[in-house]
């Protein structure tokens, strides 16, 4: 009995250091940490997307881990400093709620590099990254001018964030140039994912004559809905033409995988700077999902538009931007709104016929 | 032939220690089953699991951060459910602690206030914790409304205050619009006891009430008032206990743990009141309580078991790709195995020949 | 009228999943036990329901999964509560967190995938009927197994001989042994029933609500349908009207905030779950101080005596 008990410590202790021991010197581990399931078809899906292709792009010179379902609380520190302590030595942080806890361990590590999403503390080991989006909104916006028969297009969002109201008003602003007078129904959901509730919103909006949805959660409920009902949608985080393909019109795609691969080759290489990254559709941090289930002249609407952003010579938040009183809002940046306008956007523009929720 | 259960002459001591054992080493043979059809390595995943947290004074540090609300709390639950009156909205007690007391650090923050701002959010959490949970009480009382419905209705409506106001009155005027309160002053912050780790003290407080629970149940009147209500409610009145004072004691009281625990919760290790402060401590404070068998000195040791298995589970995913899914079913089977072997203390299993009973006696 | 018919019927496929799992918890609870692992036993039948369905292309084999799923999981708590006498309040919350651990491990592979929505009920003509043509003959199988089956428990508790003893049973489990009751059989019996609902009520939402499997797609309906079962009093008839109004009251915040109503959302979404405390403590004061008209050995432990 004694020698069996001694013979099985022994085998943990050995396993344990085979799993622990030899470090893989070489290979660079990089750590991802996400705020949801990977299976949930949207945000985190995309990151994990991302991740995958690091992989492929960078395969035998890293080594990748990721933690799901990492809530934004205490357990956030944690698990960064986790992934900190286990030698990776380039972390990415998926959320904006890890901002305070990535930016505490950072200080904490300064040999390890991290990057955190949609946010904008920084430090010199610590860098931010986040996506243009509200180009792609207003694109979509222009689509929907086009597309929407009744004059009346549904957003479903999820909580009042400045990201989430950049995207309404963008949408806005970009339906307006084709039909000045078009309504838009929001529906605050307080939720980044559940797709019974945005399945209820979708109907909601549908009932209520909508005819063109837009969402800012993640699930592909309303798209299914959409298709259920005969109306258009557009799709969100990943390209969801799968639950709609007669039904969606396009999709705001998040393309993490190049920054992912050009970040890791920057660390690889010991070329990596901490740096504030917001690209949009140009550098294809952002990209639209084929235009589908639209007239040939939409489509070729939509591209112009699309190669308009791109080359720099149309600009969504283009000053005089009205606000929700017709009054043009104070214009700091020259010929557009600035980065921290858009970044901080807590008001509405005009025709938005909503009140942001606890304002 | 048939199984059945009989009730012991008196509970087994032998059994009494020995449940908690078997129930662990039955556990682990499960989860060892598990690991293997998921395709991982049975022992090195034990290892991750509940070896390596302990080898090392960082994860140490984070199995006690992680276990101080849930000890806290399920302190509390404990008192209740000896009592039978069954509280599962400590969830929402908890936000409405964080919430009372962080109103006082954003009332104060960048003001230069002194050194009893702490305290005063300590004992504002507290209070707060405590009022949210007479509404169930109260509604139970007065109403004799359901506790369980009212209390876990209440953690929704908690939940979506909070979400209100650090959206809106109490939202950081240099955060760029995001729904989070500035970070709290030093002043308002819960000391941290060792150098470059997060082990705070609010984990010393959760020893005090440990040692407070323990004192009160063993030797207080009111103690053997709350165990007397729970097993024998009909002696209980007897006695002039009042079941209905009861109710509105153990709920204040594991109100205000709650509350307690969500305040140096959010004055602690988080720094700031944001949504999500909470990953479902309320819920899982249950099953510490129920795990450490309604006991102060078991649910400290429980919540302290738990608490590693979190940290254990992070590990895994990290060095193993294991999925977090299986630390939930782990928790789960735990609770089953100490819930079954629990009953043996009370119960004994026999073999007995059966004998045909009358169909459906006289009406 | 033609947005009252829209409402109407997103609110019937709201309250369906509801009305299923506290349908079955009804049961559950009127023979005596209390298992609070209805959200578990939901996200099981979700999981197995959407994987059955993909794989084998039905939407009623899909159901049948879910409805195995569901009724398996109970059986654990079958067996620690009636069997080894174990705490029911602890046992249900365990099977809460096993279940959702369980569906997260099993629907991992599913996710991605989509299936077919169940069919519609479609009669030429009288489906087409303006207002009441889709509520009453446009609904999926679903909604109308949901009505079956509380009329179908209505009658078996109040007018059969079985329904009779299981109250018996649930009110007074000591008595109803001294009679010769199986005390125990017939709770199994009402737990696995409970658990084939729970399970039922689960695969609904990937099969005829939203056509994909997400971990914790279930979302904490569990919990309210085991609100739901309280508020009605323990009572089918109410249990309906319950269902839809907390179906009614989800919805129609969505419908106010579209409209531009300009009430704070929070506060909308809270309305649900106030609106169900409000309502019990206004039942509970009707009925006078005399407490509540819960079974009364509700949750309460049985071991038969030799």
């Amino acid at each position: 009995m004694k020698k069996f008990l001694m013979t099985a410590a022994a085998a943990v202790l050995a396993i344990a250091a085979t799993s622990y021991g030899a470090s893989a010197a070489d290979k660079l581990k990089v750590g991802f940490i996400y705020l949801g399931p990977i299976g949930d078809l949207g945000w985190t899906y995309r990151h994990e997307v991302g991740r995958q292709e690091l992989v492929k792009a960078l395969g035998d010179k890293i080594d990748t881990t990721y933690l799901e379902n990492v809530s934004e609380g205490p357990d956030a520190e944690r698990s960064i400093e986790q992934l900190a302590r286990t030698g990776h030595n380039l972390i990415f942080t998926t959320s904006f709620g890890y901002m305070d806890p990535t930016l505490k361990v950072a200080k904490k590590y300064p040999n390890i590099k991290f990057e955190h999403a949609t946010g904008f503390k920084t430090a010199p080991n610590m860098g931010n990254y986040s996506g243009r989006f509200y180009e792609g909104r207003y694109i979509q916006g222009v689509i929907a001018g086009k597309m929407s028969k009744s004059g009346v297009l549904g957003y479903i969002a999820s909580f009042p964030i400045p990201e989430v109201i950049s995207g309404i008003n963008a949408t806005m602003l970009g339906a307006q140039t084709i039909n000045p007078n078009i309504k838009l129904k929001v529906i605050w959901v307080n939720t980044w994912f559940d797709p019974g509730k945005e399945a209820d919103a979708a109907k909601a909006l549908a009932d209520q004559g909508v005819d063109v949805i837009m969402q800012h959660t993640d699930s592909p409920a309303a798209v299914q809905v959409a298709a259920q009902r005969g109306i258009l949608a557009f799709g969100q985080d990943s390209d969801m033409i799968k639950f709609g393909p007669k039904t969606q019109l396009t999709a705001i795609i998040d393309n993490w995988g190049p920054y992912y691969v050009q970040q890791t080759k920057a660390a690889l290489g010991g070329t990596w700077k901490s740096g504030e990254t917001w690209d949009g559709l140009k550098e294809k941090m952002v990209v639209m999902a084929p235009y589908t289930n639209m007239p040939d002249d939409v489509k070729a609407l939509a591209e112009k538009t699309e190669a308009a952003i791109i080359a720099g010579t149309l600009h969504p938040f283009k000053c005089p931007v009205l606000g929700q009183d017709g009054k043009p809002v104070e214009c700091k940046g020259g010929a557009n709104l600035d980065a921290g306008q858009i970044l901080g956007m807590n008001f509405y523009v005009k025709g938005v016929d909503d009140k942001i929720p606890g304002k | 032939m048939q199984l059945v259960l009989e009730k012991r002459a008196e509970r087994s001591a032998k059994i009494a220690i020995a449940s908690p054992l078997i129930a662990i080493a039955l556990t682990l043979v499960t989860m060892s089953i598990l690991f293997a059809i998921l395709g991982k390595n049975p022992i090195a995943a034990l290892d991750v699991y509940f070896l390596q947290p302990l080898t090392d004074p960082y994860s140490l540090q984070e199995i006690a951060v992680k276990a101080t609300p849930l000890v806290m709390i399920a302190i509390g639950l404990s008192l209740c459910y000896i009592a039978n009156v069954w509280n599962i909205g400590a969830e929402g007690q908890f936000i409405m602690g964080a919430v009372c007391g962080s109103w006082l650090a954003v009332v104060t923050n960048g003001t230069g206030a002194g050194y009893w701002v702490l305290p005063a959010m300590l004992v504002l959490g507290t209070l707060g914790g405590a009022l949210y949970a007479m509404i169930p009480a109260l509604c139970k009382v007065r109403f004799g409304a359901n506790e369980i419905l009212t209390s876990l209705m209440l953690v929704y409506v908690a939940d979506l205050i909070m979400d209100y106001l650090v959206r809106g009155p109490w939202r950081d005027p240099k955060g760029l619009n995001f729904p989070t309160t500035a970070s709290f002053d030093p002043v308002a912050t819960v000391p941290t006891l060792v150098e470059g780790g997060r082990l705070h003290a609010g984990s010393i407080v959760a020893l005090i009430v440990v040692m407070l629970a323990t004192v009160m149940l063993g030797r207080t009147i009111k103690g053997f008032e709350i165990r007397v209500v729970g097993a024998a409610p009909r002696a209980a009145r007897f006695a002039g206990f009042s079941s209905d004072r009861l109710v509105l004691f153990t709920f204040a009281v594991s109100g205000a743990l709650a509350g307690l625990a969500g305040i140096i919760e959010v004055a602690g290790p988080v720094g700031v009141l944001q949504p999500g402060i909470s990953p479902g401590y309320g819920f899982t404070a249950i099953i510490v309580a129920f795990l450490g068998r309604l006991n102060p000195v078991g649910i400290l040791i429980a919540g302290l078991f738990l608490a590693l298995t979190f940290i254990g589970g992070e590990g895994a995913q990290i060095t193993m790709k294991i999925p977090l899914d299986l630390t939930k079913v782990f928790q789960g089977v735990l609770l089953f195995y100490v819930l079954a072997c629990d009953s043996l203390i009370l119960y004994r299993i026999r073999l007995i020949a059966t004998h045909r009973k009358p169909a459906h006696g006289a009406v | 009228m033609e947005l009252f018919e829209a409402i109407f019927l997103s609110v019937i496929a709201a309250s369906t999943p509801l009305l299923l799992a506290a349908a079955g918890e009804l049961v559950v609870e009127r023979s005596g036990v209390l298992n609070l692992g209805v959200e578990g036993m939901m996200i099981m039948g979700a999981a197995c329901g959407f994987a059955g369905a993909y794989l084998t292309g039905s939407t009623f084999l899909g159901a049948l999964f879910g409805i195995v799923a569901g009724a398996g999981l109970s059986v654990v708590f079958a067996l620690l509560t009636l069997g080894l006498a174990v705490n029911q309040v602890a046992t249900g919350l365990a099977l809460t967190i096993l279940g959702i651990g369980l569906s997260g491990l099993i629907g991992a592979g599913f996710v991605g995938q989509r299936i077919v929505l169940a069919p519609h009920l479609h009669i030429p003509f009288i489906t087409d009927m303006p207002i009441v043509g889709h509520i009453l003959f446009g609904q999926d199988g679903f909604v109308y197994f949901s009505i079956l089956l509380v009329v179908a428990i209505w009658w078996f508790l109040y007018r059969t001989r079985g329904g009779l003893v299981l109250r018996a049973v649930g009110d007074n489990h000591i008595s109803a042994h001294a009679l010769g009751y199986p005390v125990l059989k017939i709770r199994l019996l009402a737990v696995l029933f409970g658990g084939g609902c729970a399970g039922l009520a689960g695969a609904y939402l990937p099969l005829a609500y939203t056509p994909f499997f997400i971990p914790g797609m279930t979302a904490g309906r569990g919990w309210i349908a085991l609100a739901l079962v309280v508020f009605s009093s323990w009572r089918p008839g109410r249990l309906v009207a319950g269902a839809y109004l907390f179906g009614a009251v989800t919805i129609l915040q969505l419908h106010a905030q579209a409209l531009g109503l300009g009430i704070p959302s929070q506060l909308m979404t809270s309305l649900p779950y106030l609106a169900t405390v409000i309502v019990l403590v206004l039942i509970s004061r009707a009925r006078g101080t005399a407490g509540s008209a819960a079974p009364a050995s509700l949750g309460m432990v049985f071991v038969p005596d030799r």
